[in-house]
């Protein structure tokens, strides 16, 4: 599991990266969106995963006993998703706003109008 | 001492932007609210700053669940001095930005938004907890996204642009540092994860995540070679803006480098030698790119990058002269920055220009507001006894005493080509004659304004003019609390001790 996960977590970079790099304004944020998914996906690896103890008390204990899963991670990533999710909504519009107010859907094409000034 | 004060000033920012909000359309009410609120926030910091001068180390648990299991909020020296600086600039910002936005523009909800950023702002210097601090750093970019791209012309969206999308991927590696160091210790608490750190064997690992940290706050901070950003975006926006991004936001960024590798990654050889090679090329590389600019605004950008470095070059050296040498540095360059983008406004106003060739004359013509931005400006070059002379002098002491000549020389560099840049903006801008370009479209220049007005212009800048003069001559004191944070820096036990006092 931990494999499978840790292959995932890396090709979720690497895509994220890779389109990062391109020229594409839509690639970008595609981009950002994989890149933001795979850093959530590797708090929940890194955090340790344990199948089938979930972390609730039971109604005759008063504490956690023997193996259970960490719930700390959960809530970490449930923060992260919140944020990362408003973060790129706003980069969503903001790049809408981009290509409605000034045509820009290639990013090098910025570039060139700068150093025309 | 457990002491819930130290949540006060996020409260009260907090207050501020939610009832500001409610007074949407009437800018009157919210430039009041603005300034007395942050008035307000100003002598909570003080008084903040006082107690743990005289009380040591504050805490607080959130829900009263002990460390290392609830969420910490800490303010030791470094934090309450650093809010003291914020609402020093915070507070003249407030006052420039109520003078200085036009209705249209403060209708685009400023002052609110504003209160968000000094609440992440102030969040991030009291957090102890890692991952409180990247939701504070969080809570700053979504508000300075928000300002950046306020009432959007089609430069600043393309400045705002590579400013969104390059904090974006900082805020990723920065979450994905902390990832790892979850995975290493199985903690965030930062004083837990120092006890922890020491045991972990795998020594290669923690060096990872040690740079992953460095780089993740470093595309913030704006160092070599992650600073591009910086100067493509920090000249679009309003100069309210740009004066409180230039001031504080990269020096948010500085503030966590030294609290993450002061307390728990302890630099080794290695990461020593990334972080000073990394401090020296800022230094030349901001300084290069200083000297070659048309735009009075992206000048103080390049000038910005230049200077951190001098920061980042105290953390490189790490003795604690040098630190106390940077964290003085610090406290100086937000002041100073943040007045420089004022100044840079209120030059606009005056000439309705930024370019560097049609400015001119200003001596001439404005001989009082010529003699008060002298102040910041010779504070910025580091004439003695003016406030930049004492940090530099402190950092190459302190490099004198490990014999890192080579940092000591990019040190003198960035200072020198300081000096020829700002000697450049006094020729260009003070000295030369007005070549008499005309006023932009719907521009109501500086001359005919009211009085009130004209305060609104001069007062913050003559206000941080003060705090640099404190800085120059009240310098004792200064160092005297310099020193105290260097030290506790060096030895972060006593930090240790009093947020987990069983162990």
């Amino acid at each position: 599991m931990e494999v499978i996960l840790a292959i995932i977590v890396g090709f979720m970079y690497a895509a994220g990266i890779y389109l990062i790099l391109r020229r594409s304004l839509v690639k970008l944020i595609i981009g950002l969106i994989i890149l933001g998914n795979g850093v959530n996906l590797l708090l929940f690896l890194l955090g340790g995963i344990t199948k089938g103890h979930p972390p609730v008390i039971g109604e005759s204990e008063t504490f956690l006993a023997g193996v259970y899963a960490d719930p700390l991670p959960q809530a970490l990533i449930l923060t992260a998703i919140i944020i990362i999710f408003g973060l790129q909504s706003f980069a969503m519009i903001f790049l809408q706003q981009e290509y409605v107010q000034g045509g820009v859907e290639d990013l090098d094409s910025i570039k060139e109008e700068e150093e025309e000034k | 001492m457990n002491d819930n004060l130290i949540l006060l000033p996020i409260i009260l920012q907090l207050a501020l932007a939610l009832v500001l909000l409610f007074f949407w359309s009437r800018t009157k009410w919210q430039r009041i609210g603005s300034i007395v609120g942050n008035a307000a926030f100003l002598l909570v910091s003080i008084v903040l700053f006082i107690k743990v001068q005289k009380e040591g180390i504050l805490y607080t648990q959130a829900g009263n669940w002990d460390a290392p299991y609830g969420i910490t909020f800490v303010a030791d020296l470094f934090s309450a001095s650093m809010l003291v600086i914020t609402a020093l600039s915070g507070l003249a910002v407030s006052i420039f930005a109520a003078g200085s936005m036009s209705r249209r523009r403060s209708l685009f909800v400023f002052f609110p938004i504003y209160h968000f950023l000094l609440m992440g702002i102030s969040g991030s210097f009291v957090a102890g907890d890692l991952f409180n601090l990247y939701v504070w750093f969080e809570l700053i970019i979504v508000a300075s996204f928000g300002l950046i791209t306020l009432g959007g012309g089609r430069r600043q969206l393309e400045g705002a642009l590579k400013y969104v999308t390059l904090n974006l991927i900082a805020s990723i590696l920065f979450l994905t540092g902390i990832a790892f160091l979850y995975g290493l210790t199985g903690t965030l608490n930062m004083a837990h994860i120092a006890q922890k750190i020491p045991q972990i064997e795998n020594e290669g690992l923690i060096t990872v995540t040690a740079l992953m940290f460095f780089i993740g706050l470093g595309i913030k901070t704006a160092v070599f070679p992650m600073y591009f950003w910086l100067p493509a975006s920090y000249h679009t926006p309003l100069s309210a803006i740009s004066a409180i991004f230039g001031g504080l936001l990269t020096k948010v960024g500085v503030y966590a480098l030294f609290r993450v590798f002061s307390l728990f990654f302890l630099p080794d050889s290695f990461t020593a030698t990334v972080i000073t090679a990394v401090a020296a090329l800022t230094l030349i590389m901001g300084a290069m790119g200083a000297l070659i600019q048309k735009d009075v605004r992206k000048l103080f950008s390049w000038l910005i990058v230049c200077h951190i470095g001098f920061m980042i070059a105290g953390l490189g050296i790490y003795s604690s002269v040098a630190l106390a040498g940077a964290i003085f540095y610090l406290f100086h360059d937000i002041i100073v920055k943040t007045n420089l983008f004022m100044i840079s406004g209120l030059v606009h106003k005056l000439t309705g220009t930024f370019k560097l060739k049609k400015l001119g004359g200003l001596y001439t013509q404005y001989p009082k507001i010529t003699f008060l931005i002298a102040i910041p400006l010779f504070s910025l070059v580091g004439i003695p006894p003016l406030s930049g002379f004492w940090p530099k002098l402190l950092l190459i002491q302190g490099g004198l005493e490990v014999q890192e000549y080579l940092i000591i020389g990019a040190i003198v560099l960035g200072s020198f080509v300081t000096l020829a840049t700002i000697a450049k903006f006094w020729l260009e801008v003070i000295w030369k004659e007005y070549p008499g370009s005309d006023y932009p479209k719907h521009f109501i220049p500086f001359s005919e304004l009211n009085w009130t007005q004209k305060a609104y212009y001069t007062l913050p800048i003559a206000i941080l003019a003060l705090v640099s003069l404190y800085f120059a001559f009240g310098v004792e004191f200064v160092v005297n609390i310099v020193n105290q944070i260097a030290y506790d820096l060096m030895n972060p036990e006593q930090y240790i001790r009093v947020i987990l006092p069983d162990q």
